[in-house]
């Protein structure tokens, strides 16, 4: 195995660790003014994230700077090629860190307001056009020798769309499951009820994502090559029913892992369709960019791989250890006044 | 493409200038919120909780812009620098990535800790959350300057297959100018952080507002700033040395200097005039100054920008002007400090509400003495986007087109200057309210 499979297979981690954790956290944004009803509501769903919503947003920047130093043509093709799609994903992360360290800054009824907007359409866009992004991806870009033709409108095309509204429907389960975990009485109950009814929504884009993905991508002829990779699709699907089986029981907190389960997994199924492409072509395979030809040097990549050895395992531990810092439901009172100030 | 390329400089210029208001305060301010934490430890005195816990909150208000423009940074240089970041990708790409799973990880997770742990930590491991923040940033500034001081004194890289490929990682992460710019931007950090805790304390001093809490931040303050602010000079005359040796373009922009000469004067006061290659005035010239800045020895030759081919040299007026206005505001600074450092020992804090007000009116100027440093390093490193190696113009995203870029410029400016208004109006509103009431029992 060389060093660039393996930063493949690291990439795709990065990314799918991303996915889990912001996920939730993402979701939960997206809930927000759903299951937000009342203002001690909306101060506990701000507050379930709280400690960890920063923490977790740092696996993007990592996959980025994965990308960047192991795969610097995938890199630079990747960001200038989706550059306003990036644009509006950037432009919301912005609002979105912003609006959680502001919102309880200022006691105007309209400041809380514009803070809010910020706070749940930061979490829709990034959510919904990385999604985009990715079934752009899996689907191939419009990009031969030449260059790059399309705009933010070619991304926005049937598959794309699919694939946006799955990463939402998946990180709206995610996120609901998260606050019913992390909270208690109604707001936990509300949350658990929305988790099932969305859930059947996210079935339904998977099941269609999965039919209709052999036919918009080229993912599928890698499954048919080595036919037991079909089980990362089949654990996919085992773990999303059992998100709903957990869910339906009351078993919150094992509902949450499935769910986690489930968004590592879909994600993992497009990343093994897409060996060992990182960002194929649809007009021209030869101009498509692979691990082979878009990789840093060998030399670079064992550099990078030692660091992520060592630092890697270490984020994961300290990152666990915050989890178990606040891994008790939150109270009411505790949203109001054990905050920071 | 020329378009792409002047929107691009344009909107990374403002998008990093922008990013580093913010840094310099998180930089320094997070050592003190860390020292007065451990004091409250330590001694049990609630002065000193308090005293956290307010410069915190600033910290915090101050830090969440610092982290959300970062993005933007490691962004830009896949969106509008495509063939720069394909060219130089697998040497740069190391240290940006390295920053984010060592030091970016490290002050993202454990603010979280921090901000949300008073009453599920032990008092040494919430003191010692923010310490590993306060490490973690500066970490993150480290691993940056390396990239940065790559950009301007390329090591430890071949050319092969079409790029610049990392053959000495070592090299990279002991380039003495990356450390040096390392070195100078985090005390000037510390500066920064040292007047802008001088000057919210003398605006509350001066309205015997919690005069015992202000006048503790204050002396602390006081000392962190002309501590800094020495050696911020020190660090500065080391990367005069290395500017001069390895950047000898940018070294005679910063000083205006035409002529090749041997033993060459510092000029204090000149204006440069580019059309006829001269200085339009020189006034008061210092012996064999220029040569024993650039290289610590009177003989020795300074390069002059008449033997540097024209479309190699810097823009010059703004790099000399930047340069001098820094080194000019940054004595005044260390000045002031000594001052500030002088009152508060002989205990006439109080008593000089001249100085006081002086001191509120000072705080924007480290900001602004920041921004002409890195006016100087960056405008001074043009035309080079890699210095030698690599034109800006060469690395700008060939997909682009400038309507593009002119789109995202503008959105950046406006969305960026409602941000910088939010922000000095909630740093003004809790500076000015100072610190919140202890409740019984401590802790709150």
């Amino acid at each position: 195995m060389t060093f660039a499979v393996i930063w493949f297979i690291l990439w795709g981690v990065l990314w799918a660790a991303y996915f889990v954790l912001d996920g939730f956290d993402l979701g939960a944004g997206m809930l927000y003014p759903f299951l937000g009803r009342s203002e001690s509501d909306r101060a506990l769903i701000r507050r379930s994230i709280g400690p960890m919503w920063d923490g977790n947003e740092v696996w993007l920047l990592t996959a980025g700077g994965a990308t960047f130093a192991a795969f610097p043509a995938v890199y630079a093709s990747m960001f200038s090629y989706l550059y306003t799609a990036l644009l509006l994903v950037l432009f919301a992360l912005i609002f979105r860190g912003v609006s959680l360290e502001f919102r309880a800054k200022d006691k105007r009824p309209s400041w809380g307001k514009f803070w809010d907007v910020g706070f749940v359409a930061g979490s829709l866009l990034p959510a919904l056009l990385l999604g985009v992004a990715f079934g752009n991806i899996f689907r191939g870009l419009p990009m031969d020798a030449a260059g790059y033709h399309g705009t933010l409108f070619t991304l926005l095309n049937p598959y794309g769309l699919l694939t946006g509204a799955l990463f939402v429907a998946l990180f709206l389960v995610h996120g609901a499951l998260w606050i019913a975990l992390k909270t208690e009485g109604d707001l936990a109950k509300r949350a658990l009820a929305l988790a099932g009814r969305i859930w059947v929504a996210a079935a339904l884009l998977v099941v269609v994502f999965f039919i209709v993905t052999p036919f918009a991508t080229k993912l599928v002829v890698n499954y048919l090559v080595w036919p037991w990779w079909f089980v990362v699709p089949a654990l996919g699907v085992l773990a999303l029913v059992m998100t709903m089986s957990y869910a339906g029981r009351g078993r919150v907190g094992r509902a949450f892992f499935a769910s986690a389960a489930t968004i590592g997994l879909v994600t993992a199924t497009g990343l093994v369709g897409l060996y060992p492409n990182l960002l194929p072509s649809r007009l021209d395979a030869a101009s498509s960019l692979t691990l082979f030809n878009a990789s840093s040097s060998p030399y670079t990549l064992k550099i990078m791989t030692i660091v992520a050895l060592i630092f890697v395992p270490l984020v994961i531990g300290y990152q666990v250890w915050v989890y178990r810092v606040f891994r008790a439901k939150i109270s009411a009172q505790e949203a109001e006044t054990d905050s920071f100030y | 493409m020329d378009a792409v390329v002047g929107l691009s400089r344009l909107q990374f210029a403002a998008t990093v200038m922008f990013h580093f208001i913010f840094v310099p305060l998180t930089l320094g301010l997070v050592w003190l919120v860390a020292w007065w934490e451990w004091k409250y430890v330590r001694s049990g005195d609630e002065k000193f909780l308090r005293m956290a816990k307010f410069w915190g909150k600033l910290f915090l208000i101050n830090f969440v812009l610092g982290v959300v423009t970062g993005i933007t940074m490691e962004f830009q240089f896949g969106m509008n620098w495509a063939e720069y970041a394909k060219y130089v990708g697998d040497i740069f790409g190391a240290p940006l990535a390295i920053e984010a799973t060592a030091a970016f990880f490290l002050e993202s997770t454990f603010i979280g800790l921090w901000v949300f742990g008073w009453k599920k930590l032990s008092k040494k491991m919430h003191a010692a959350a923010i310490t590993i923040v306060a490490f973690g940033t500066a970490l993150s500034a480290l691993w940056i300057c390396l990239a940065n001081g790559w950009m301007q004194n390329p090591v430890g890289y071949a050319l092969r297959n079409g790029r610049a490929e990392m053959t000495d990682f070592g090299a990279v992460v002991f380039n003495g100018t990356g450390w040096l710019i390392f070195a100078h931007t985090l005390l000037a950090g510390f500066v920064t952080a040292g007047f802008f805790v001088m000057g919210v304390s003398a605006y509350h001093l001066l309205r015997k507002n919690e005069v015992p809490l202000f006048k503790a931040s204050f002396r602390t303050a006081a000392v962190f700033a002309l501590a800094a602010g020495i050696l911020v000079v020190g660090t500065g005359d080391r990367q005069g040395v290395r500017v001069a040796k390895h950047q000898p373009a940018k070294f005679a922009a910063m000083e205006s200097q035409w002529e090749t000469e041997a033993g060459a004067p510092y000029t204090v006061f000149s204006w440069p005039d580019r059309r006829n290659e001269k200085n339009a005035f020189e006034f008061l010239k210092i012996p064999k100054g220029l040569s024993l800045m650039g290289f610590h020895d009177g003989s020795a030759v300074v390069k002059g920008l008449k033997d540097i081919p024209p479309a190699e040299r810097p823009p010059i007026l703004p790099v000399f002007l930047s340069f001098k206005l820094m080194v000019a505001f940054g004595f005044f600074m260390l000045l002031t400090a000594f001052w500030g450092w002088l009152e508060g020992k002989r205990g006439r804090l109080e008593s000089s509400p001249k100085f006081l007000r002086l001191m509120v009116w000072l705080i924007p100027l480290p900001y602004i003495v920041i921004q002409l440093g890195w006016v100087v390093t960056e405008l001074g490193r043009q035309p080079w986007l890699v210095y030698g190696l690599m034109r800006t113009s060469d690395g700008a995203s060939m997909s682009l087109a400038p309507s593009q870029v002119l789109f995202s410029f503008l959105l950046f400016t406006l969305v960026y200057g409602a941000l910088g208004v939010v922000d000095i109006y909630l740093l003004a509103k809790f500076s000015r309210r100072g610190p919140s009431p202890v409740p019984e029992g401590g802790r709150p």
